[in-house]
C-alpha cells in the first residue's frame, strides 16, 4: 500500500471571533432600500400608528459590521469547516456522502427557480411542475410503488409521515386503539422508533440473531393483533442485507399489520433491489442522500415517501398531477392526513436530484450500486488486517454491501484509545470524522464506514493507509491520540459535562455572557 | 452486462473500465454481481429500470433542465405581490456566496473539531435571532414554521402533561393543518374566534375555551391576515392564569420595529427564517425556529439540535459541541423528545450572515420601510371603486387583506386578469376564510417601489372598469 497520506496537513484555524465581538459601532453592511419621499410622506409617522406598546423602543442587539468583514468572517468559518465536496467523506457510513455537482447548484441560482412565489397561478409555475411530476416518476420506478409525495423535509420526516400514514390507516379503520403498536430493529436508524413514537405508538424493538441480521422468531414473538406496522431498514448499519426481508413482511401482514422500508441507505440498491419485490406497502428515499444533493450541514433536505394506492389516499396535499395538458395541484383528497410541511416541499432539492437522475439514467443508477458495493469490499479487505480493528459480525459467511460497522474494542482494550479517540485524530489527516454508531452503540466502539461510488481507489487507498496509521499511533503513544485534534480548526473541548450543566451551557451569545461574565 | 458498463460517468471515479477491474481483481471477484448475490434471485429486480434516457454531458443536462425552466414566470420578471407564509425579500449578494460554499453546502454532522465554522455559524445564528426576539435558547432551525409551532405544542404538552391547544383562526390554515396532524393521537388543536370587524382574539371566546386542561395558547404577530395583535398581553394574562403556556409565531423582519413576544408575556417563540435571506424557491426556502427562555424545563423539552459555546484545552480558544444531547431521538431513541434529523442548517447560515450584513439599524430600516410601503398602498387601493381596503380595522405589518366584494368580480377572475399585466396578485383567502367573501392578501416588502405599487393599483383599476356590471 502506497497510498498518500496528508501528514503535513494543517486546518485553517483562525481563531475566529463571534461575530458580536467584531461589532464596531455604527458600522452597516447593506443598505435597505428607502421608500421615495411621496411614499414616506403619505405614509406618516408609521411607528406612532402601531398599536401601544407593540412599537420596539430599542434597536435590537445585532452586530455592526462593514461588509468586507461579514464576509471575511463567514468565509474563515467555512474554511474551517470540512464538506464533502472539499474531503475524502467516506467516513459518513450510513448517510452516503456523495459528490454534490455543482451543475446543479447553478440550476437551482436561476431565477426562474429560485424566485417562485409557491402561490403562484398554475400557468406560470409548469415548469417546476413538471420537474416534480417526471422526478416523482422516476420515483416510483425506482421503489415500485405507486404513489410518492415530496413534502416531507428530510428522511425523518418522511419516516414521520409514514407513521402518520400508518396511523391514518388505522384510524380509518376504527382500529387504531387497538392497533397501538410499531415493531423496529436496533440497527434500523433510530428515527424508524422515534418518529412512530411521536406519532403515539408504542414501539418494540427487535435485536440481530448471531448472523446479524434481525431475528426472525423475535418477530413472530412480536407480532399481535396490536401490530399496526414494521419500520425496517435493509441492509441496516451493518451492511448485510437481510435475505428474509419478504419473510418478515409476510410475518407482519398475517398478522394484520402494514410494512414500512426505510430505504435512506438505498444508494447500493438502485436497480437492484426495490421495495415492491419485497412485498413492503410503503418505502422512503432520503432524496438529499441516494440521489447526490448535498446535506447542507444538516438540511434543506428532502424526503421522498412512497406507498402502494391503497394507502395514496392518505399522502399529504397538495399533489403534483397531469391532466393531460397541463400540470396542476391537486388538494381534493378527503382522507388524506393533511399536510406535514408548508407548501410542496424543499423544491430545490428535488430540481437537483432530478437533475443528477437525469445525468445518470437506468446504466449510471445501477453503476451507483455496482461501485458502491465494489468500493465497500475492497475497503474491507484492507482494514481487516489493522491492527486493533475489526467488524461486526465478522465470520458469519456474508459479504457486506455498501458500507460495514467496525469496532475498535481490541484497541481500547491494548491502548485505551477508544473509537471517539481515533475519531478525533483522523480530522488531522484532513478527513473528515466519521460516523460512529447512533446509541445505543451495541457494537462496542463502533466506526461506520460507506465508501460509496463518487470515491476513487486512490481516495480508499488513502483512508485505510490513514486508518492504519491510528491504529499504529496509538499503540506507540495513545496519550498522543487521546489528546487529538492537533491541528483541527479547534481543540479537544476541555469540559464535555459543561453542556450538559444548565449554569454553564450557552446556545447563545447573550446566554453566555451571562453565565460566563468576562 | 450488468456491472459492466463501458460509459465513464464523471461522478464515479471507479466507473472507468481499468480502474474497476483493478478493484475487482484485488478482492478476487468478477463483478458486483458477485457480491449481490447475497441477495436472493426473487427479491432482485431483474430488469433495467425504466427511467428516462440520460443526458450524459453537463451541456445537454442543462439545456434540458434550462428548457423546463423556461415554462416558469418568476417574481422580478412579474411583479409580485405574494406573501403569505413565502415573501419576496431582497438576499444580499454575501449571503449567496457564504451559503454556496461548498465547505457549508457540502458539510454534514462532523464534530465541532473539523466543523467548527459550521457549529460557530449555527450558534451566531442562535445568538443573533435570539437577539431579535430577546430570548436566550434557539433551536437548529426545523423544517418550517408549521413545525416549529407543531413542536412548540407538544413540548408545552410533555411539560404540562395537558393535551388541548388553543390556537387563534386566523393562523395560516396551512400551519394550522400540520399542528394538527402533528398533535395526534391524543393532542386536541382548538380554535379560538376573532373579531371579525378588527381581526383580534376573541377574549370572551378565549376564556369560555381556557381550562385547566389548557396545555398552551397559540396567535400569529403579525397575524396571517396581515393584522398586528395587540392583546398579548391580556392573553398572556388569561393563560398564565390557567397554568397554560404562550406560543407566539413571528415574522422576523418585523422585530426591528415591533415588540418582541417575550416582552408581552410569550413562553415560547416561533417563526420563519425565510425572510431573512432565504430566496423564496417555490415554498422551498422555509426554516422554522423555536426560542425560549434559558430554563432547563424548556431547554430539556427541545427535539432539535442545540449547538453551545465552550471552552477547549487551548486557553483562550472558543469550542463548540452539542447541548444536552440525551434528549435527542439520535442519543436516546423512541425514549428521546419526538425525533430529529436533518432539517434545514444551511438555511440557518443564511440567516446568520444576513442578520450580521443587516445590524441593528438596517432591520430597523427595513420595518419601517415595509410599514411605510404597506400604508402608501393601503391609502392607494383604496381609491379603487368597489374595493375594500384595509377589510380588518387593526393596524398591520407588510400585509393586508382587500375585499372586492363591491366589484362583482372574484378574487381568481381578477388575479387572472392581472397576469395579462405581468403581475402576481395577492393570495386569494376565499377558499381559506370564505367568511371574508372575495379577499386576497397582498404584501409589500423593500423590493417595492412606488412605481410597482402604482403599476398594481393602475392595473387593478383596469381591471375593474372592464369588469361586468356590479352583482
Amino acid at each position: 500500500m502506497t497510498a498518500r497520506v496528508r501528514k503535513d496537513y494543517q486546518q485553517a484555524r483562525w481563531n475566529e471571533p463571534i461575530v458580536y465581538e467584531l461589532s464596531l459601532p455604527g458600522a452597516r453592511g447593506v443598505l435597505v432600500p428607502e421608500p421615495e419621499p411621496e411614499v414616506q410622506a403619505a405614509a406618516g409617522d408609521v411607528l406612532k400608528a402601531l398599536p401601544a406598546g407593540m412599537a420596539r423602543k430599542e434597536l435590537p442587539n445585532l452586530p455592526e459590521v462593514s461588509q468586507k468583514h461579514v464576509l471575511a468572517h463567514y468565509l474563515h468559518l467555512s474554511q474551517e469547516t470540512l464538506g464533502s465536496n472539499i474531503t475524502n467523506d467516506i467516513s459518513e457510513g450510513t448517510c452516503t456522502m456523495k459528490y454534490n455537482p455543482r451543475i446543479n447548484e447553478t440550476l437551482v441560482q436561476d431565477p426562474r427557480f429560485c424566485e417562485l412565489h409557491p402561490d403562484q397561478d398554475e400557468d406560470t409555475v409548469q415548469g417546476i411542475l413538471e420537474i416534480y411530476h417526471r422526478f416523482a416518476k422516476i420515483i416510483k420506478e425506482v421503489s415500485g410503488m405507486d404513489d410518492v409525495t415530496f413534502q416531507p423535509g428530510g428522511g425523518n420526516h418522511a419516516v414521520y409521515t409514514a407513521a402518520s400514514t400508518v396511523r391514518a390507516y388505522w384510524m380509518a379503520k376504527g382500529q387504531l386503539a387497538q392497533r397501538n403498536e410499531i415493531i423496529t430493529t436496533i440497527f434500523s436508524h433510530p428515527c424508524d422508533a422515534a418518529a412512530p413514537a411521536t406519532a403515539g405508538f408504542k414501539v418494540i424493538t427487535l435485536y440481530p440473531d448471531k448472523q446479524g441480521v434481525p431475528d426472525i422468531e423475535a418477530l413472530k414473538a412480536a407480532v399481535s393483533e396490536h401490530t399496526a406496522a414494521i419500520f425496517m431498514t435493509n441492509p441496516e448499519d451493518l451492511g448485510i442485507f437481510n435475505p428474509r426481508v419478504d419473510e418478515f413482511v409476510k410475518i407482519v401482514h398475517a398478522a394484520g399489520g402494514l410494512c414500512f422500508y426505510d430505504q435512506a441507505n438505498a444508494n447500493a440498491f438502485l436497480g437492484v433491489a426495490r421495495a415492491a419485490e419485497a412485498g413492503f406497502d410503503m418505502c422512503h428515499f432520503n432524496v438529499h442522500k441516494t440521489f447526490g444533493t448535498p446535506h447542507g450541514g444538516e438540511g434543506p433536505a428532502n424526503g421522498a415517501f412512497c406507498c402502494r394506492k391503497e394507502l395514496s389516499q392518505f399522502l399529504p396535499v397538495p399533489r403534483v398531477e397531469y391532466d393531460g395538458k397541463k400540470y396542476f395541484l391537486n388538494s381534493n383528497y378527503p382522507n388524506s392526513i393533511g399536510k406535514v410541511r408548508d407548501f410542496m416541499g424543499t423544491a430545490c432539492v428535488i430540481l437537483k436530484a432530478y437533475a443528477w437522475t437525469m445525468m445518470m439514467g437506468a446504466d449510471g443508477l445501477r453503476e451507483c450500486a455496482d461501485i458502491s458495493v465494489i468500493n465497500n469490499n475492497y475497503m474491507l479487505a484492507q482494514l481487516e488486517h489493522v491492527k486493533g480493528l475489526d467488524y461486526a459480525f465478522r465470520g458469519n459467511g456474508i459479504k457486506r454491501q455498501e458500507q460495514a460497522r467496525y469496532t475498535w474494542e481490541q484497541l481500547k482494550k491494548d491502548t485505551g484509545v477508544g473509537t471517539d479517540d481515533v475519531n478525533n485524530r483522523i480530522a488531522d489527516y484532513g478527513i473528515e470524522h466519521y460516523w460512529t454508531s447512533h446509541h445505543p452503540w451495541v457494537i462496542p466502539e463502533p466506526m461506520t464506514l460507506e465508501p460509496c461510488e463518487t470515491y476513487s481507489i486512490d481516495d480508499l487507498d488513502e483512508y485505510c493507509a490513514v486508518i492504519k496509521r491510528i491504529s499504529d499511533e496509538a499503540y506507540a503513544d495513545p496519550d498522543f491520540i487521546k489528546a487529538a485534534p492537533h491541528v483541527s480548526a479547534s481543540h479537544r473541548r476541555a469540559n464535555d459535562a459543561a453542556l450538559d450543566d444548565p449554569a454553564q451551557w450557552a446556545v447563545t451569545w447573550r446566554a453566555y455572557l451571562k453565565k460566563h461574565p468576562r | 452486462m450488468a456491472g459492466l458498463s463501458e460509459k465513464v460517468y464523471p461522478y464515479i471515479a471507479n466507473s472507468a473500465p481499468e480502474l474497476k477491474k483493478r478493484m475487482l481483481d484485488a478482492i478476487g471477484l468478477k463483478s458486483a454481481d458477485d457480491i449481490f448475490a447475497e441477495i436472493p434471485e426473487h427479491l432482485r429486480y431483474g430488469k433495467q429500470l425504466n427511467v428516462p434516457k440520460p443526458l450524459l454531458s453537463e451541456y445537454e443536462l442543462r439545456r434540458h433542465v434550462e428548457g423546463l425552466l423556461a415554462k416558469n414566470h418568476f417574481a422580478g420578471e412579474y411583479l409580485s405581490f405574494l406573501g403569505a407564509g413565502t415573501w419576496q425579500h431582497y438576499v444580499p449578494a454575501v449571503v449567496d456566496t457564504i451559503i454556496e460554499r461548498d465547505e457549508f453546502l457540502t458539510a454534514y454532522v462532523g464534530d465541532a473539531y473539523a466543523d467548527h465554522g459550521k457549529f460557530q455559524a449555527m450558534f451566531e445564528m442562535a445568538s443573533q435571532v435570539g437577539e431579535l426576539v430577546d430570548m436566550d435558547v434557539v433551536n437548529t432551525p426545523t423544517y418550517d414554521w408549521a413545525n416549529a409551532i407543531a413542536i412548540a405544542c407538544r413540548m408545552t404538552a410533555r411539560m404540562n402533561g395537558r393535551k388541548q391547544i388553543l390556537v387563534a383562526e386566523t393562523m395560516s390554515p396551512a400551519r394550522f393543518a400540520v399542528v394538527k396532524n402533528y398533535c395526534l393521537p391524543d393532542i386536541a388543536v382548538e380554535k379560538v374566534a376573532f373579531d371579525p370587524k378588527t381581526g383580534l382574539m376573541d377574549l370572551g371566546d378565549l376564556k369560555a375555551k381556557l381550562s385547566d386542561k389548557t396545555s398552551a395558547v397559540y396567535f400569529e404577530n403579525p397575524s396571517y391576515l396581515g393584522f398586528i395583535e395587540s392583546q398579548g398581553e391580556e392573553i398572556a394574562k388569561l393563560a398564565h392564569a390557567q397554568g397554560a403556556e404562550l406560543i407566539v409565531g413571528v415574522d422576523p423582519s418585523s422585530l426591528g420595529v415591533l415588540t418582541p413576544p417575550v416582552r408581552y408575556g410569550a413562553d415560547i417563540t416561533v417563526g420563519d427564517l425565510q425572510p431573512l435571506g432565504i430566496h423564496m424557491q417555490w415554498g422551498g426556502g422555509l426554516a422554522g425556529f423555536i426560542a425560549t427562555r434559558d430554563e432547563p424545563k424548556y431547554v430539556a423539552e427541545y427535539p432539535s439540535l442545540l449547538f453551545g459555546l465552550t471552552e477547549t484545552t487551548k486557553e483562550g480558544e472558543y469550542g463548540f459541541g452539542q447541548v444536552y444531547y440525551e434528549r435527542t431521538s439520535y442519543a436516546s431513541r423512541e425514549r428521546g423528545k419526538d425525533f430529529i434529523g436533518t432539517t434545514t442548517a444551511l438555511y440557518g447560515i443564511a440567516t446568520a450572515v444576513y442578520l450580521s450584513l443587516m445590524g441593528p439599524q438596517g432591520m430597523r430600516d427595513l420595518g419601517v420601510g415595509i410599514l411605510q410601503r404597506l400604508h402608501f398602498a393601503t391609502k392607494e387601493l383604496a381609491k379603487l371603486p368597489g374595493v375594500k381596503v384595509p377589510v380588518l380595522s387593526a393596524p398591520g405589518f407588510k400585509e393586508v387583506l382587500v375585499n372586492f366584494d363591491g366589484t362583482g368580480l372574484k378574487v381568481s377572475e381578477i388575479n387572472h386578469k392581472l397576469l395579462e399585466h405581468h403581475i402576481f396578485g395577492g393570495k386569494d383567502l376565499s377558499r381559506e376564510f370564505p367568511a371574508l367573501g372575495q379577499s386576497a392578501l397582498f404584501a409589500f416588502t423593500e423590493v417595492h417601489q412606488k412605481d410597482d405599487i402604482m403599476k398594481l393599483v393602475l392595473a387593478l383599476d383596469e381591471v375593474l372598469t372592464h369588469a361586468p356590471a356590479m352583482a
